[in-house]
């Protein structure tokens, strides 16, 4: 087995038993990305004298025998959405091109606590909004299983990254999808938290009541170790409950016996590919062979979902990107204006793409005089319903499962023109990111044409545990 | 249902310039995403509550105490492309 194939624990034992160094570990991820990423493109930014620098600091701490923690020396991938102190930040849009955080994010912080290597910056669309990363002003990120197809989005880089093997583990945000989705055309986990679970401080918001930061890796242990040193509250992002953070290791390498798993019917049927649903229930019959209860539930509002998060999702991000207008940072526009209002209309007419401006445009008008009640407040009523809807399915089972996707990865470019079939590409995602919930994306089989599956398990807010569970001992039965 | 006009001025509010081209093509894509919201008009919401944060979190409370600054003066102006004076963003003129 090649180095930059490890899971975290098989590199961090290496590491230890001095059979290679943070720097071979580096080595290894650099001629992967050297090899493959001009393809791929799933790194914006290759940070090499970054990650050998953090590299020869952990081989020399472990040559001195130091006890370090078991992120420490791993090659990690960094979604570009999330500031690392002197490292460029772009967002993927040209607003921020040029970028540089004056400060690191609170999940950044964490992770240099625990000596992580940094071995870049990677793809997304534009502002975390979109599907597919075809909307990054990079380009897109193609899918490592078939080049002609989409990696997923919004965070696509981070996970094409950990699937091509050029570095261990990434980090993502998630806001209506954008972990699950990618994690599930690539074949890898992606975990999104809880609402909370993670800070978000350091992270360019894009819809406040619905961000969350979370992490990509091949293994559920993997996932486990990961969230460990991210989760927890943080006085910079006052969003976040005061919940203690369970041992997530705990929960890896038990069984399912007894355990409820519902099975909401609204995500089967109509709209998805056969293919898909036979692999999501070929998983559940494995379960529950295993000894766990599957039941059928219902959650009747999910068909809204996607109208809930298009209105409140823009508006929340029209304010949110109010604070780019080429000033305290971004970019000058190359003409020059007279007035300031003129100076903001340049900025971002130039500094932001067609996804974007379609975004602030359809949260402005939402929130304008006379649309508001329509648009705005009836979406927060809904958001209700979506939630009444989970709380009663938990009130009979223990976690949901269902397909991430209808289909598996699709063509880059087959809706370019077409924004309103893209924003369906969230119908099976959105629902549990309304309620707050914790979802895991997991690999469940590949397609006929060798694609990759993906089933999601979702579990009550702060419940995460209950998704490692059942999705580490799934990995044991496939 | 978005008109050409309506487009016009919500990009004046959100302060962004368009071409004439965007103006027509965000007219038609905005009205298809708009019309599709009204699917929401099917669920009855009378004595429904709103939700705005969904961990029931409300005035949260810390301690008054300060945190160490993450970034400094100098490296917070730093991030500006304009020209600064003194501690202060030289910008285009507001009124005349």
């Amino acid at each position: 087995m090649e180095l930059n194939e490890l899971t975290i624990s098989e590199a961090a034992d290496g590491l230890r038993k001095k059979k290679f160094s943070s720097k071979d570990l580096v080595d290894a991820s650099m001629t992967t990305i050297g090899g493959m990423d001009g393809d791929i493109k799933a790194f914006v930014y290759v940070d090499e004298n970054g990650a050998y620098e953090s590299a020869k600091r952990v081989d020399k701490m472990l040559a001195e025998g130091k006890d370090l923690p078991v992120l420490a020396g791993i090659p990690a991938g960094i979604k570009d959405i999330i500031n690392t102190k002197g490292v460029k930040t772009t967002c993927c849009s040209p607003i921020l091109k040029d970028f540089i955080p004056p400060y690191d994010a609170t999940v950044i912080e964490r992770l240099k606590d625990n000596h992580m290597v940094m071995i870049g910056k990677t793809n997304l669309d534009e502002f975390a909004c979109g599907s597919s990363t075809e909307s990054s002003c990079f380009g897109v990120t193609h899918n490592p299983y078939d080049l002609t197809r989409v990696a997923g989005g919004s965070s696509g880089g981070s996970a094409a990254a950990v699937a091509s093997n050029m570095c261990m583990y990434s980090l993502g945000t998630d806001t209506g999808g954008s972990i699950r989705l990618p994690a599930s055309f690539c074949g890898v986990y992606g975990m999104k938290v809880t609402y909370g679970r993670v800070s978000r401080s350091g992270v360019t918001a894009m819809a406040s009541s619905w961000d969350t930061v979370g992490n990509f890796g091949r293994t559920v242990k993997d996932i486990a170790i990961v969230l460990s040193a991210i989760a927890g509250k943080d006085r910079r992002d006052l969003t976040m409950p005061d919940v203690e953070v369970p041992d997530y290791l705990g929960f890896l390498g038990k069984d399912v016996k007894g355990m409820k798993i519902g099975l909401p019917k609204e995500y089967f049927g109509k709209g998805v590919d056969k293919e898909v649903e036979d692999a999501v229930k070929l998983a559940v019959k494995k379960l529950e062979d295993a000894g766990a209860k599957v039941v059928e539930v219902s959650l009747p509002s999910t068909k809204y979902a996607v109208a809930v998060y298009y209105i409140t999702m823009p508006a929340e991000l029209s304010a949110n990107l109010e604070r780019f207008d080429g000033i305290r940072y971004g970019k000058k526009p190359p003409k020059d204006a007279e007035e300031l209002v003129d100076y903001y209309f340049q900025a971002r007419g130039d500094g932001f793409g067609d996804e974007i401006k379609r975004r602030i445009m359809i949260g402005t008008y939402v929130l304008s005089a006379g649309y508001f009640d329509a648009y705005y407040k009836k979406a927060l009523k809904v958001r209700t319903v979506i939630i009444e809807d989970f709380n009663k399915a938990f009130g009979e089972v223990d976690v949901l499962v269902a397909p991430v996707f209808p289909s598996t990865a699709f063509k880059i470019g087959e809706f370019t023109d077409d924004p309103l079939a893209l924003y369906m590409a969230d119908a099976l995602t959105i629902p549990a990111s309304a309620a707050g919930l914790p979802s895991l994306a997991c690999p469940c089989g590949k397609s006929k044409a060798g694609l990759p599956i993906g089933l999601q398990i979702i579990a009550p807010q702060f419940e995460e545990g209950r998704c490692l569970r059942v999705a580490d001992y799934l990995a044991t039965l496939q | 249902m978005l008109t050409e006009t309506q487009v016009r001025h919500i990009a004046k509010l959100a302060r962004i310039r368009l071409t004439d081209e965007e103006v027509k093509k965000f007219s038609k894509q905005l009205s298809g995403v708009l019309d599709y919201m009204d699917i929401l008009n099917e669920v009855d919401t009378k004595n429904i509550a709103e939700t705005s944060q969904v961990t029931g979190l409300k005035n949260v409370m810390e301690e008054d105490v300060i945190l160490p600054a993450q970034s400094g003066r100098e490296e917070l102006l730093k991030c500006s492309e304009l020209s600064v004076d003194g501690n202060q963003i030289r910008v285009k003129r507001i009124v005349k």
